[in-house]
């Protein structure tokens, strides 16, 4: 019981990332019919907002030093960050808390490459055969990982959590099982009420607004919308502007659950795709339902007791399961009739 | 009279059959003559000829055509191993069990079309690497690859000495001819000259597939399916056999790349590798004759070549120009070249596809326009492609 | 069928290019040399074959350029590093048998398939001698395999399997990193004064051929020293998050976790079990520990402050005392501004291990060179005194067991050497279980 509730727990996290990628990717479909292969990047340059605000933060003044050398001979170097000179303690908490802060970086970050990305390239793919939006988007993806990576190296970069989030968090005491047995990091928590937070804003933003409803209607029929005078294509670009937020914070918070490389967009572009598909091709209450559920099942997947019966499970569970959906729901779980199917 | 020529199959036969003979000679100057390159432009070829004939004709996009390659490689090596080191059963046995994978793949997958049908095939493919690499180890041998070893049965060809190696009529796949040409450094290899032959049959097969009933039928599924159902035909059977040809095409690159290199790699089935079949294909012309061959070219070209020049060989390139100009120009060139090619390789995808979409094969035929256009200059001769 | 009009114009041309030409060119078989790309200018080529994209890029780059940095010292530029406190003296400076070096770079991708083509292009086109460089076991045996089939040397990287010179090693191979056998043996001993001998080990190990071997080998040197091994689980590679392969360690009962990971998922791996609180757990009355058997400096810097008191082991590090290892760290960090890393010094000591070989041997034949190097005994490269075994083509050197610093003094000072163990110690019979099954073969000079 302990196992299987920590392993839904698991689930979450995991979830949460798929979700959130998933659910960018599906809504820039959705508004603008494209297949966005470069979405992967967008989540990677977002973790990256988190590396360049965390290094930013502890820029450091270089000095060199008149007596000491380092052991190759050269004056070592002595340095001092910036920011405690500057601000003091608070800088300290500043440079601490810089997951977060990298936040306010990456909103208006993300949402200036999405509109660039968008009037930049991918509206002049519209019209274009789906294989041909694939494949610039997919040569856009390896530009912007290989630009990350001549700046930063293919290697992580560690990016820890705010020292007051890193503790761990004893969910067995909260539900009355012994204490100690179901603990959590306090991280992943926040990083699964986060996801919760952002994509129910998304959902009140398409709902509840007139801009959100009008944009509902012009994924309906873009033609009729456009013909009521309306200029559909603006709303669009800026909802391409907010996928590639989402998925810019997505990876933000991402950061000090795995460290961040310059590769691990394209780790998540596959398999946001299969989520993106096994909940149905612009479905956005699909794409989520389906992030949360190839997460938790593959977390179910790599318990002991699973793999010892159907080694290897692990590996493939979200490969049979996307099978699986798409044999006996031919649309995904939520498609609708018709799209993606030519 | 060109014209006339560029519609004549046989003188399309005759052009590519020489071309491809004469690689080792027309590929020297570039740096790109040397054996194993030249049977990687082959057998890469083959796969992106076959996927064509899936892609191009059918618009059914593969995200799993990687699979089959690997499986034929297996299968070659295992051959290699229990049978016998003649390159012969090796690829037949290839091409028949990467024919029956593909039969049972595509059954499944043509279910369903569009990107539905694209993430299956992904997904199987998907399996197959997942488990090559790790679980199905005592048959594929994992991360290390599965490889020939002197102590293997090989029940045909009875005890020999030394390194078994592949070979066909009494010739090794490795044996090289090396002279000089004009100055250059040619070299004839066998195992080059066996692939070339299949890559000229593989070619002459698409070719007949592309004039005849049946490919005219895959390109009317392309079109509109539909219509072809309400008019009471059964479009599934004719897309099955298009699958299973090119993944038996699949199968036999597969079973080559074995045969001029015995080694098989659970990482040739990755996504990544059926991803780079695609690109091939569409930055050749998707549904053109000759355009994968050339996408497979050149993609190989890039991996190969670029990914070779360092900073050393840019400065010799540059010796002409000043000391302190040259390191700038060095380190901007450096970017793109070395352990930059990945860069230059995204950026020529983004160019081709938005210039260029029908291709490298588009952009022949707009060179071979503006060239030929008609001294009053009046109108251009717009052409379509022919395919 | 259209684009062909060019290259069909072309072709006429080549053709009577062809006609005019067949009268000039002079064929030969193979075989007209007495080895595969015998030198026959000033230059002598090798191919350094390192991973330039993927995961192992800077691990390769930092190779790349100690490779570029033995060069130097071979054709007698610089300080000389290494080559002056090298106890063979063979080598004058001046290049190989007076050919100055020359080299060509390729890009294993980290892929078995890439490697090898970037390996043939170099042997094929380049005509080199030697390949050398590479950061994982399955690229190291895929090209090990090929220089033995191709006839020219190779001079293994940074590979730690057991199986490159177990049941893979090959004549023309040789390996002077140590190994996943060498880690266990190194580290038991530490391990057992640090943790005590009552101990419960829980295995996370990356399910390909380099995680099994080493997954067997610290298994079998930890239960030798009384510990007991509760569960061993394969994680697949590339998984990027772990976290549903950590929490079942939580409630095992285990009081130790041992991570056969390499790379990117070391660093995540190391990352989220520390996430996960397993280093303030007290399980069975002790402080729950976490061992590294593999340590690289990239990795370290990867997982940041998680390293932190966490064992390992490692082949060397530039912090070490002896003179050899002062002499490269001052003209490798003159040289770029940064301390060597292991795959860096392992690079270097290969090439001029090459170099010196071809120098008493008085030739490149490979045979000859491969004479040589077996059983060959020498100093002055940074791990003591050491000995290249003839029966397998694997170094013996001191092999050293490592901590993440607790108070790092600056940037490069991630990792504290904790001992050096001896040799002996980590010596173990050519044909030992772990690596049986392999077969040398005989020298292949490739004509």
């Amino acid at each position: 019981m302990d196992a299987i509730l920590l392993q839904i727990l698991n689930g979450l996290d995991k979830g949460s990332a798929y979700a959130l990628i998933a659910l960018g990717l599906t809504l820039i479909f959705g508004t603008l019919g494209v297949v966005n292969f470069a979405h992967g990047a967008l989540f990677m340059i977002g973790a990256f907002c988190a590396v360049t605000m965390q290094k930013l933060l502890s820029l450091e003044k270089v000095a060199l030093s008149e007596t000491e050398k380092t052991p190759w001979g050269t004056p070592a170097e002595i340095r001092t960050p910036y920011i405690t000179d500057w601000f003091g303690d608070f800088g300290t908490v500043l440079l601490e808390y810089s997951v977060l802060v990298s936040i306010l970086l990456a909103v208006p970050l993300m949402m200036i490459v999405g509109v660039v990305m968008e009037r930049g390239l991918i509206k002049h793919f519209y019209k274009r055969p789906h294989a041909e939006q694939i494949l610039v988007t997919f040569g856009l993806a390896i530009v912007l990982q290989e630009i990350i990576k001549s700046w930063f190296g293919a290697n992580p970069i560690p990016q820890p959590a705010p020292d007051a989030l890193r503790g761990m968090m004893d969910f067995g005491a909260w539900m009355g099982f012994q204490a100690g047995t179901i603990v959590y990091p306090l991280w992943r928590f926040v990083y699964f009420l986060f996801a919760a937070g952002i994509i129910g804003a998304v959902f009140c933003f398409l709902q509840f607004t007139t801009f959100g409803m009008v944009v509902r209607a012009g994924m309906a029929d873009r033609e009729t919308v456009g013909l009521l005078g309306i200029d559909i294509d603006k709303r669009f670009t800026f909802m391409f502007g907010l996928a590639a937020v989402v998925a810019g914070l997505a990876g933000v918070m991402f950061t000090p659950i795995v460290s961040p490389d310059y590769h691990m967009g394209m780790d998540f572009l596959v398999l946001s795709f299969v989520v993106v598909v096994v909940g149905g091709m612009g479905s956005l209450p699909g794409a989520v339902a389906a992030g949360f559920l190839l997460g938790i099942l593959q977390s179910f997947a790599s318990m002991n007791e699973v793999k010892q019966i159907f080694p290897g499970i692990d590996q493939i569970i979200i490969y049979l399961v996307a099978i699986a959906v798409i044999l006996l729901r031919p649309r995904g779980l939520m498609g609708r009739k018709g799209v993606m199917e030519t | 009279m060109l014209e006339k020529l560029r519609n004549n199959d046989t003188a399309i036969m005759l052009a590519f059959t020489a071309m491809v003979l004469l690689g080792p000679i027309i590929l020297a100057p570039f740096g790109a003559g040397y054996p194993d390159l030249l049977q990687r432009f082959a057998i890469f070829g083959i796969f992106a000829v076959g996927f064509n004939i899936l892609f191009g004709l059918t618009g059914y996009l593969s995200f799993g055509h990687a699979a089959f390659l690997g499986i034929g490689s297996y299968m070659a090596v295992w051959s290699f191993k229990l049978l016998s080191m003649s390159v012969i059963p090796a690829i037949i046995l290839a091409v028949l069990l990467s024919g029956l994978f593909a039969l049972v793949i595509g059954y499944v997958s043509l279910r369903r079309s569009g990107i539905y049908f694209s993430i299956l095939t992904l997904a199987f493919a998907q399996m197959c690497y997942n488990l090559a690499y790790s679980v199905l180890t005592p048959i594929t041998n994992g991360e290390t690859g599965l490889k020939v070893l002197s102590s293997d049965p090989r029940i045909l060809d009875g005890a020999s000495e030394g390194l078994p190696l592949p070979s066909v009529l009494g010739l090794r796949m490795i044996d090289t001819w090396r002279g000089s040409f004009l100055g250059m450094d040619v070299q004839f290899n066998v195992g080059f000259y066996f692939c070339a032959v299949i890559l000229i049959i593989a070619f002459y097969i698409s070719l007949r597939i592309f004039r005849s009933p049946f490919g005219l039928m895959l390109r009317a599924i392309r079109t509109n399916q539909a219509r072809l159902n309400y008019t009471g035909i059964n479009t599934r059977p004719y897309a099955l056999t298009a699958f299973v040809i090119s993944g038996m095409y699949a199968g036999l690159a597969g079973g080559l790349m074995a045969c001029t290199d015995p080694l098989a790699g659970a990482e040739r089935m990755q996504w990544t590798a059926s991803g780079e079949v695609v690109l091939m294909t569409i930055l050749g012309g998707v549904g053109t004759l000759i355009g994968p061959v050339l996408g497979a070219g050149f993609i190989k070209y890039f991996e190969n070549i670029f990914s070779k020049i360092n900073d050393n060989v840019l400065s010799g390139f540059l010796d002409f120009l000043p000391e302190t100009l040259r390191e700038g120009v060095v380190w901007v060139m450096g970017a793109f070249v070395g352990e930059g090619w990945h860069l230059t390789l995204g950026l020529l995808f983004m160019i081709i596809v938005i210039f260029l979409p029908g291709g490298l094969v588009e952009g022949f035929n707009r060179i071979i326009a503006w060239f030929s256009r008609p001294k009053g200059g009046d109108k251009a001769t717009a052409r379509v492609p022919a395919e | 069928m259209s684009g062909n009009r060019f290259t069909r114009r072309g072709l006429l041309k080549t053709g009577a290019t062809l006609g005019v030409g067949l009268a000039a060119p002079s064929f030969f078989v193979r075989g007209a040399h007495a080895y595969v790309n015998e030198p026959t200018g000033s230059t002598v080529t090798l191919g350094f074959n390192v991973p330039q994209t993927g995961p192992y890029a800077d691990e390769g780059a930092d190779q790349l350029r100690a490779y570029q940095l033995a060069v130097k010292h071979l054709n007698g530029e610089g300080d000389g590093g290494m080559l002056n406190t090298f106890s063979s003296k063979a080598l004058q400076g001046n290049g190989i048998l007076g050919k100055k070096v020359a080299y060509v770079t390729g890009d294993t991708q980290t892929k078995s398939d890439a490697a090898r083509a970037s390996a043939k292009a170099m042997i094929e086109k380049d005509r080199a001698v030697m390949i050398t460089g590479g950061s994982s076991s399955g690229v190291a045996v895929a090209v090990q395999g090929l220089c033995q089939e191709a006839g020219v040397i190779f001079m293994a990287g940074l590979t730690h399997s057991n199986d490159t010179t177990g049941k893979d090693r090959k004549k023309n191979g040789f390996r002077h990193f140590f190994n996943a056998y060498m880690s266990g043996a190194a580290l038991a001993p530490v391990l057992k004064d640090a943790y005590g001998s009552d101990r419960r080990a829980y295995h996370l190990t990356a399910d390909y051929t380099w995680g099994w071997t080493q997954e067997e080998s610290i298994a079998a040197s930890t239960e030798a020293i009384g510990w007991e091994t509760v569960q061993k689980v394969r994680t697949p590679l590339g998984a990027g998050d772990f976290s549903q392969y950590i929490t079942p360690v939580l409630n095992s009962g285990a009081d130790v976790l041992i991570l056969n990971h390499y790379g990117k998922d070391m660093v995540n791996s190391l990352t989220q079990a520390v996430q996960f609180g397993l280093r303030d757990k007290q399980v069975n009355g002790k402080t729950f520990e976490i061992v590294v058997p593999l340590y690289s400096e990239l990795m370290a810097q990867g997982a940041g402050e998680n390293v932190k008191g966490i064992y390992g082991s490692a082949n060397w590090d530039w912090k070490l005392p002896d003179e050899a290892t002062q002499a490269f760290t001052k003209s490798f960090g003159q040289e770029y501004g940064s301390p060597p890393s292991q795959a860096a010094q392992t690079g270097y000591v290969q090439a001029i291990l090459y170099a010196d070989a071809v120098e008493r041997a008085g030739t490149f034949n490979p045979c000859e060179v491969i004479a040589a190097l077996e059983d060959y005994e020498f100093d002055g490269l940074g791990n003591g005194p050491t000995l290249y075994r003839g029966a397998d083509h694997q170094c013996f050197k001191k092999v050293l067991v490592v901590k993440g610093a607790d108070n790092p003094t600056n940037q490069y000072d991630l990792l504290e050497v904790v001992s050096e163990v001896p040799v002996e110690d980590v010596t173990y019979a050519s044909d030992h279980p772990m690596f049986a099954g392999g077969e040398l073969g005989s020298c292949n000079p490739g004509a």
